[in-house]
C-alpha cells in the first residue's frame, strides 16, 4: 500500500489536543530553563554561568556524576550483556522469572531502590559487613554510587541488546562454522559487529540516567562535598538557599550534555549501520 | 448500480498513480481491474469505495456525485486485501458487526441479525464455524467470511482488494469458481482488483487493464485477448512472441504466411498456438530447430531456435494441443517449418 | 528464524563458556535485583507483623498514602488521554513534523527527575514567573498538591504513548477501515474495534504510569517542601522516615511501593506472554 488512508476520523482534534497538552505540560515547562537564563533580564550572564560552573564544588560534583556514571555504565554494559546472552541464547530454568525481574529498576520507585541498597552495604549490612571486613568500603562512598547506578543502568544494556540478539539469523553462524571459524572467531567478526551499535545505546541511555539520577544514589552516597556529592543533590542545595541561578546553570548543563550525548550516539550508530552492512554482506573470509 | 468515473486523476507525492481515467461499470457486471503491482488499480479501487479522494475527477455511483462522499454514505462493501476481519470477535460477531452499528431506527432486532448472519453463513457455506476466531480459521475460510460481512449489509456495489492474493495455488482455483458463480446467485456489480491475468480472464465478464496508472484497454476477455490495442496488453495476457522487424528478416515471416504491413509497424506479436509447425526436409529461411518442449498439460509448449539477422538465435515458443503433437513425432533438434496463422502488428515505443 | 533453543551443533558455545555465562548472569541478577527485592520485605518485617502494621497506621503514613493515591488518581487517567490521544494521531495519520513530535514526546525521559522539579520551581515558586501573581492571588502551587501533580504529570507523560504507537503502527488501520466501510461512525469504531485490539497495550501502560506516578521521587522531592503530613507521598515518607533511622517505618512504606512494581513485572510478563501466543 502506497499510502495510510486519510479517511480515519479524529486526526485535528487528536493533534490538537495532543499538541496543547504537550505544550502546558512538557515544552513551557521545560522552556523556562532556557529562558531564564537567556532572556535578557535573566539571572545569568555568560559570564555569571561561567563563575557557577568554574565553582570547584561545582566541578567536583560534575565529575563524581559523570565518573560514577560512566563507571557504572560500562560495568552495567558487561554485566548486562552476558544476561542478555544467556537470557537468549541458552536454557536456565525459570526464564521467565529472570526475564522479567530485569525491569525491577524501572519499576521500582527510586527512593525505594536507594534505601536497599544503603542499608545492604553500609558497613552493618548484608553485604557491606563482610566487603568492610576485606577492606572495602562501599557506602557513603563514591562506590556506593556506582553499585547504585549499576542496579539502575542493567536494564537499559539488557533491554536494548537482547532484541538484536534475538534477530542475529544463526544460518550466519553455521556458514561461519562450515567455513572453520571458532567460536571465538564467529563471536568476534559475526555477532559482536551486529550488536555493537545496540550495546552502544544501551551504553550511552545507562549512562545518561546514571548522570541524572537522583532517588538511587542519595542514601548510599554520603553526600560529602567534593568527594561524594552529585550534581543532582548539588541542584536541590542550591534551591533550597533560593540559589535559582546555580540551581537552572547546573540543570541547563546537565541537559545539554545528554542532548549532546545522545546526539553522538545517534550519529555513531548512523554510521556503524552503514559500516556493518557493508562488510557483513560479502563472504566473511576466517583465516586461521 | 451502475459506476461512472469521469477523469479521475491521483498523485501521492511525485508519483502519478492514476491519469484522468474515465471508466464506466454498468450495473450486475463482475468486473476485473488488472495490470501489474504499481498501476493504479487498487487506488482505483479505494477511490470508488471512499477509502481514497482523488485529486481531480467524479465518481458517479447511480447517477449521483458520490466523490465527496463519505465512505458510509456510498453503498459499497469492502474485501480487503488481507480481509481485516475483527480479530477479537467471532465470525457471528464480525458478520453482524454492519447490522448492529446501523443507526437505531433502520436496525434490525437480534433476532432479525440472527437470520440473517446465518443465511449469509449458509451462503459462504461456512455455517459450522459461527462461533470461532478469525486465527482459528484457514485463509480461504477467512476470505469467505470478509465477503459475508461485506454482504451484510446488502452494498449495491461490492469490491474486493486482490482477494485470492493471499491463498495457496489450489485454494485459489476453488474460490474464482465459486466467486463466479456467487456473483452469478447475487446479481451485484462487482470489482475486484487483481495482477493475475488469469485470474481476471477466468472469473471476470469484463477485464479492464491499466499500466502505469493509465487505462489501457477495456472488454470482455476474448476482445482483450483476441483484440489487444497495445504492446502492453498483448504482452501482459497471456503468453505471446514478439518480434521487432530490424532483427528479423522478413523473408521468413512472409514464407510463413504473414503478410508484412510495410513502414506502419515494426513489432509482430505471435500468440504460441498461432505458430503451426511440421517436421521439415529443407532448409529453407522458413525452419526453425526445435530445441525442447514441456508438457503443461492439455498443451504441449515447444522451444523453438531460429537464426536471427546477426547469427544470433532467437527463441520462439509454440503451443498445441497434446495429441497433435504426438503425431507429429518430433525430437529435439529436429527441423521444423513455421506458419503463421495470425499476428498482431505494432509500433514498438 | 532465530529459535532460543538452539540445538543446532556447528553454533553451540563450549560447555564452560556457557555454565560460566550462566553462573556470572544469576549471580549478578541475584546480587543486584533478587537480594534487594526480597531485604525490603525482610527488613519491613525485620520487628514483626505488628511493628509493620503500627508504622503504616501512622498518620503521617496514612495522609502520605492518601496523597500519593490522589496523585496518581489524578495523574493517570489525564495521561492515559494524552497517550491515546498521541498515538491515534501518530500512528494513524501522516503529517509534517511527526518525527519531532515524538521525539519531542520522549522528551520527560531525558531529563533528570529533579530538572524536571526545577523547572515547575523556576515556574511557579517565589521567584519564578508567575510567582508573585501566585503569591497576590494567595494560590500555593510549589509546596502544596498542585506542584506535585503537575511535575508528576510531566514525568509520566511518556509512558502510555510509548506503550500505545509501536502498538496501533504495528496493527495497521485496516480493522478500523473495515468498519468504517460496515457503517459505523469514529466512536464505534473506536470503542468495538481499536480499543479491544490495543487493550493489553493499554493496560500495560496504565500500569507503569501508575508506578512511576506513585513511586516518583526526584522530581517531586524538588516541588513538595516535604512537609510531614501535608505534602509528603510515599516516596518522601519513605526518605523521612529512613533519614529519621526509622528503618522498619521506612521499609514498610517502602514495601507497598515494591509491591506496586512486582505487579507490574507480573502484568509485563503476562502481557509478552500473550502476545507470543498470537
Amino acid at each position: 500500500m502506497v499510502n495510510k488512508t486519510n479517511i480515519l476520523p479524529a486526526f485535528k482534534p487528536a493533534l490538537g489536543f495532543t499538541l496543547l497538552y504537550l505544550g502546558l505540560v512538557v515544552l513551557i515547562p521545560l522552556s523556562t530553563l532556557l529562558f531564564k537564563t537567556l532572556a535578557p533580564d535573566s539571572l545569568l550572564s555568560w559570564q555569571g554561568y561561567l563563575d557557577i560552573i568554574s565553582n570547584e564544588r561545582v566541578q567536583a560534583a560534575f565529575k563524581v556524576s559523570f565518573l560514577a556514571a560512566l563507571l557504572a555504565a560500562a560495568i552495567a554494559l558487561v554485566l548486562g550483556f552476558v544476561i542478555a546472552w544467556t537470557l537468549v541464547r541458552y536454557t536456565i530454568p525459570a526464564k521467565r522469572f529472570f526475564d522479567a525481574i530485569i525491569d525491577l529498576p524501572f519499576a521500582l520507585p527510586t527512593a525505594v531502590a536507594g534505601i536497599v541498597l544503603a542499608s545492604l552495604y553500609a558497613p552493618n549490612g548484608l553485604l557491606g559487613k563482610p566487603l568492610t571486613e576485606l577492606g572495602f568500603k562501599v557506602a557513603f562512598t563514591p562506590a556506593g554510587i556506582v553499585i547504585a547506578l549499576i542496579f539502575i543502568g542493567l536494564p537499559f544494556v539488557v533491554r536494548t541488546i537482547e532484541p538484536v540478539l534475538q534477530e542475529i539469523d544463526t544460518s550466519m553462524e553455521e556458514a561461519a562454522s562450515s567455513m572453520g571459524a571458532s567460536r571465538w572467531q564467529i563471536f568476534q567478526r559475526i555477532i559482536f559487529p551486529n550488536v555493537f551499535p545496540a550495546a552502544l545505546t544501551g551504553f550511552a541511555m545507562a549512562f545518561a540516567r546514571g548522570v541524572g539520577e537522583y532517588g538511587s544514589v542519595i542514601f548510599i552516597a554520603g553526600n560529602m562535598p567534593y568527594v561524594s556529592e552529585i550534581v543532582p543533590l548539588l541542584i536541590i542545595t542550591k534551591l533550597e538557599q533560593y540559589d535559582y541561578a546555580g540551581a537552572t546553570a547546573l540543570a541547563l548543563t546537565m541537559l545539554l550534555v545528554s542532548f549532546a550525548l545522545l546526539l553522538a550516539i545517534n550519529i555513531v550508530q548512523m554510521l556503524l549501520r552503514r559500516r556493518t552492512f557493508e562488510t557483513l554482506a560479502p563472504v566473511v573470509a576466517i583465516t586461521p | 448500480m451502475s459506476i461512472i468515473l469521469k477523469n479521475i486523476s491521483k498523485r501521492f507525492g511525485n508519483f502519478a498513480a492514476l491519469n484522468n481515467i474515465n471508466l464506466e461499470i454498468p450495473e450486475g457486471e463482475l468486473v476485473a481491474l488488472l495490470g501489474p503491482s504499481g498501476c493504479g488499480k487498487t487506488t482505483l479501487l479505494r477511490i470508488i469505495a471512499g477509502l481514497e479522494r482523488p485529486d481531480s475527477g467524479q465518481v458517479l455511483l447511480q447517477g449521483e456525485d458520490k466523490t465527496h462522499k463519505d465512505i458510509r454514505e456510498r453503498g459499497i462493501g469492502f474485501v480487503f486485501q488481507h480481509y481485516a476481519l475483527f480479530r477479537h470477535m467471532t465470525v457471528f460477531e464480525n458478520i453482524a458487526f454492519g447490522l448492529r452499528v446501523k443507526p437505531r431506527k433502520q436496525r434490525p432486532n437480534e433476532t432479525e441479525i440472527k437470520k440473517k448472519v446465518h443465511a449469509l453463513l449458509e451462503l459462504v457455506q461456512l455455517d459450522w464455524l459461527h462461533d470461532r476466531y478469525p486465527d482459528q480459521l484457514s485463509g480461504g475460510q477467512r476470505q469467505r467470511i470478509a465477503l459475508a460481512r461485506a454482504l451484510a449489509v446488502e452494498p449495491e456495489v461490492l469490491l474486493l482488494d486482490e482477494p485470492f492474493g493471499a491463498l495457496d495455488a489450489s485454494v485459489r482455483k476453488d474460490l474464482r469458481q465459486w466467486l463466479r458463480h456467487l456473483h452469478e446467485n447475487l446479481n451485484v456489480t462487482s470489482i475486484f482488483v487483481t495482477h493475475d491475468q488469469e485470474e481476471a480472464m477466468e472469473v471476470a465478464s469484463r477485464v479492464v487493464v491499466f499500466n502505469h496508472g493509465n487505462l489501457e484497454q477495456q472488454g470482455s476477455p476474448s476482445e482483450i485477448y483476441d483484440n489487444p490495442v497495445n504492446e502492453f496488453v498483448s504482452r501482459f495476457i497471456g503468453d505471446t512472441n514478439v518480434i521487432t522487424l530490424e532483427k528479423h528478416h522478413t523473408d521468413w515471416l512472409q514464407l510463413s504466411g504473414l503478410v508484412i504491413v510495410p513502414e506502419a509497424a515494426n513489432s509482430v506479436h505471435i500468440r504460441p498456438h498461432d505458430l503451426e509447425i511440421t517436421k521439415s526436409s529443407s532448409d529453407s529461411a522458413a525452419t526453425a530447430t526445435l530445441k525442447d518442449w514441456q508438457h503443461l498439460g492439455a498443451l504441449i509448449r515447444i522451444e523453438l531456435a531460429k537464426q536471427g539477422a546477426n547469427g544470433s538465435p532467437e527463441t520462439l515458443y509454440a503451443e498445441m494441443p497434446n495429441e497433435q503433437f504426438k503425431r507429429l513425432q518430433l525430437s529435439k533438434g529436429d527441423k521444423v517449418e513455421c506458419r503463421i496463422r495470425h499476428a498482431h502488428w505494432f509500433d514498438a515505443a | 528464524m532465530n529459535t532460543h533453543k538452539l540445538t543446532k551443533i556447528a553454533i553451540n558455545d563450549p560447555v564452560w563458556v556457557r555454565y560460566g555465562l550462566i553462573a556470572v548472569s544469576l549471580a549478578t541478577i541475584g546480587l543486584f535485583l533478587l537480594l534487594p527485592l526480597v531485604t525490603i520485605f525482610i527488613e519491613a518485617f525485620a520487628k514483626g507483623w505488628q511493628k509493620y502494621v503500627t508504622e503504616l497506621s501512622d498518620p503521617n503514613a496514612l495522609a502520605a498514602i492518601r496523597l500519593t493515591l490522589l496523585v496518581a488518581f489524578i495523574c493517570v487517567p489525564l495521561t492515559t488521554v494524552f497517550g491515546v490521544a498521541s498515538a491515534w494521531a501518530i500512528a494513524r495519520f501522516e503529517f509534517r513534523g511527526k518525527s519531532l513530535l515524538t521525539t519531542l514526546i520522549d522528551l520527560p525521559f531525558s531529563v533528570s527527575p529533579v530538572t524536571a522539579g526545577l523547572i515547575f520551581v523556576l515556574l511557579f515558586g517565589a521567584q519564578g514567573w508567575f510567582g508573585e501573581w501566585l503569591q497576590d492571588h494567595n494560590i500555593k502551587i510549589i509546596f502544596a498538591t498542585t506542584g506535585i501533580v503537575l511535575a508528576t504529570l510531566f514525568i509520566t507523560c511518556p509512558f502510555v504513548a510509548r506503550e500505545l504507537i509501536p502498538l496501533m503502527q504495528e496493527m495497521g488501520s485496516e480493522e478500523e477501515e473495515a468498519a468504517l466501510s460496515l457503517g459505523a461512525n469514529g466512536w464505534t469504531m473506536f470503542w468495538r474495534v481499536t480499543l479491544p485490539n490495543i487493550k493489553w497495550g493499554l493496560l500495560y501502560g496504565v500500569v507503569l504510569c501508575n508506578a512511576r506516578a506513585m513511586g516518583e521521587f526526584g522530581a517531586v522531592s524538588v516541588v513538595s517542601g516535604h512537609i510531614q503530613g501535608l505534602t509528603n507521598t510515599l516516596p518522601l515518607h519513605v526518605e523521612n522516615t529512613y533519614n529519621e533511622y526509622n528503618a522498619v517505618g521506612a521499609f514498610a512504606a517502602a514495601s507497598l511501593l515494591t509491591v506496586l512494581a512486582v505487579v507490574t513485572l507480573v502484568l509485563k510478563s503476562f502481557l509478552e506472554w500473550k502476545q507470543q501466543r498470537t
